[in-house]
């Protein structure tokens, strides 16, 4: 059980969240070439250590917000809200 | 040599002293034509058929660690065809009819057991979306039926039929639906693959793949270098991790899949069940454990573990459908990584690397097409050209725009 630390609302389990996916893809300019948007919509780095996320607060404030989640070993760290640049919180995984 | 009745009866009589190894332990040679990374079933069988069908047997496959520890050992031995898009259905189809032949061909006994697969439904509109899954079938000449309530509940005695927020309306059956068991397709694959050629490398780990203008020469292993024409890789769970080496990224995320096995009982369940209110299946083995399991942990992850949640939720929902199961005990809960694509389908393909082939993508649906998948793949290798039968899982499907979205949910590999 992952224990998520919301910016809104503290630490909670992971059974009150639903995750949303990859936060570091960037949607291209309107007029780019359609490779780039292809790649925007289906191509992942995947990586094999830490990975930037959304995750929605479903059972609780639903809000956005994104995490650092180490994918082998579920270390949590640097969560911050949306539209913020710099980490807001470091939380160690459960 | 050729394993019968005859001689299980003639080695017993010996005290089983006389069996030799099942295949021969390979060192890796400098050069290939073909090298496949990866030694589960896609890649073994990708081997076994490029020696038998296409008569290409200079083929290494180079496993990290033992043959049959992968994913191929570790699933939950389900096969069907029970899909929607027709290449989906014409895919797993022709994936079962390899099934049905398998042991005559490969001289092994893979224990495949068409015990039919159930799928229950507890809505009308459930049942018209299962009736209309049915029809797609059947106009391909696949198997496909409704069953009624009562028969329900003799196929699967278990299932609580009245449950008060989820009654069963009916099922969907695939009676060609069933189980095989999994450690031997590998060995099978491995033996019969090795029989007719092929080099099986076991504890050679794959750290890089040499490149050189735009294509593929060799790979870099923990055993040395080999060199190769073509190099296959059928890793699913790390295909990103080995793609990375080319420096390409793919329409992949990993994912954890749990599944579970209770404690051995006396047979209770001959059919493989799927409930319709929740996401849970379950078959019994042989050895009589109960084998069942569920959706992904739904983050992507390369821990071969599973998280408590999605435990509960696969075992909720079991109890829901059978409550008697409450009185068995869970003995074994593992998890394995799965490549979740964009559409949920597979990829078997060219890449933009010359040479570099991927097998990989099978979501968590790979085990059931491990011969169709070998068979196409090792068709795409020694003719240069997809097979009719895998051309719609192409990886320019993406850029294209005509993914193959069995559930219709987008790309977003954790719904599917």
């Amino acid at each position: 059980m992952l224990q998520l630390c919301c910016p809104w609302c503290g630490v909670r389990d992971e059974s009150e969240f639903r995750y949303r996916g990859d936060a570091t893809v960037v949607r291209p300019p309107a007029d780019a070439p359609v490779e780039e948007f292809a790649a925007y919509v289906y191509r992942r780095v995947n990586p094999h250590g830490w990975h930037r996320e959304w995750w929605l607060h479903t059972g609780g404030c639903r809000m956005l917000f994104q995490i650092e989640r180490h994918t082998l070993t579920h270390e949590l760290r640097n969560v911050t809200s949306p539209g913020t640049k710099t980490a807001a919180a470091d939380i160690a995984a459960n | 040599m050729r394993y019968s009745g005859l001689r299980l009866l003639y080695e017993g009589l010996r005290g089983h002293r006389g069996w030799p190894q099942a295949w021969a332990k390979a060192a890796p040679r400098p050069g290939y034509r073909v090298v496949i990374v990866g030694g589960g079933g896609h890649g073994l069988a990708t081997a076994y058929y490029l020696a038998t069908e296409h008569g290409c047997t200079d083929v290494a496959v180079l496993e990290r660690g033992p043959i049959g520890l992968g994913n191929v050992g570790r699933n939950t031995t389900l096969i069907r065809s029970n899909y929607f898009h027709p290449d989906n259905i014409r895919f797993y189809d022709f994936s079962l009819q390899l099934w049905e032949r398998l042991e005559r061909e490969l001289n092994f006994n893979v224990m495949v057991s068409q015990r039919g697969t159930l799928n229950l439904f507890h809505t009308e509109a459930q049942r018209d979306l299962f009736t209309r899954r049915a029809n797609a079938m059947r106009l391909l000449g696949v198997d496909a039926e409704a069953v009624s309530r009562s028969e329900v509940k003799k196929l699967a005695p278990l299932v609580e039929l009245d449950h008060g927020r989820y009654p069963v309306l009916g099922g969907f059956l695939q009676r060609r639906g069933g189980t095989v068991r999994h450690d031997a397709v590998a060995w099978g694959y491995a033996r019969a693959a090795a029989a007719a050629g092929v080099d099986i490398v076991e504890h050679c780990e794959v750290q890089g793949l040499r490149c050189s203008g735009g294509r593929v020469t060799g790979v870099e292993t923990s055993r040395g270098f080999v060199g190769a024409d073509i190099v296959c890789l059928a890793v699913a769970g790390h295909s990103s991790r080995l793609a990375a080496m080319a420096e390409l990224s793919l329409p992949i995320e990993t994912h954890v899949l749990q599944a579970f096995v209770t404690e051995s009982i006396k047979p209770v369940l001959d059919v493989v069940v799927t409930y319709g209110a929740g996401h849970f299946y379950v078959s019994q083995s042989d050895k009589g454990g109960l084998v069942f399991g569920g959706p992904i942990d739904g983050y992507n992850s390369y821990g071969q573990r599973g998280a408590l949640p999605v435990a509960e939720e696969v075992t909720a929902a079991g109890l829901t459908m059978m409550p008697s199961l409450a009185r068995l005990r869970v003995l074994r809960q593992w998890g394995g990584v799965m490549d979740m694509t964009m559409d949920g389908s597979p990829i078997i393909s060219k890449t933009p690397v010359t040479g570099l082939l991927l097998n990989g993508g099978w979501c968590y649906g790979g085990f059931k097409a491990i011969p169709a998948g070998g068979w196409c793949t090792a068709h795409l290798i020694a003719r240069d050209t997809s097979h009719p039968l895998a051309a719609h899982l192409d990886l320019g499907r993406f850029a294209a725009g005509r993914t193959v979205d069995e559930r219709g949910i987008g790309p977003y590999p954790y719904l599917h």
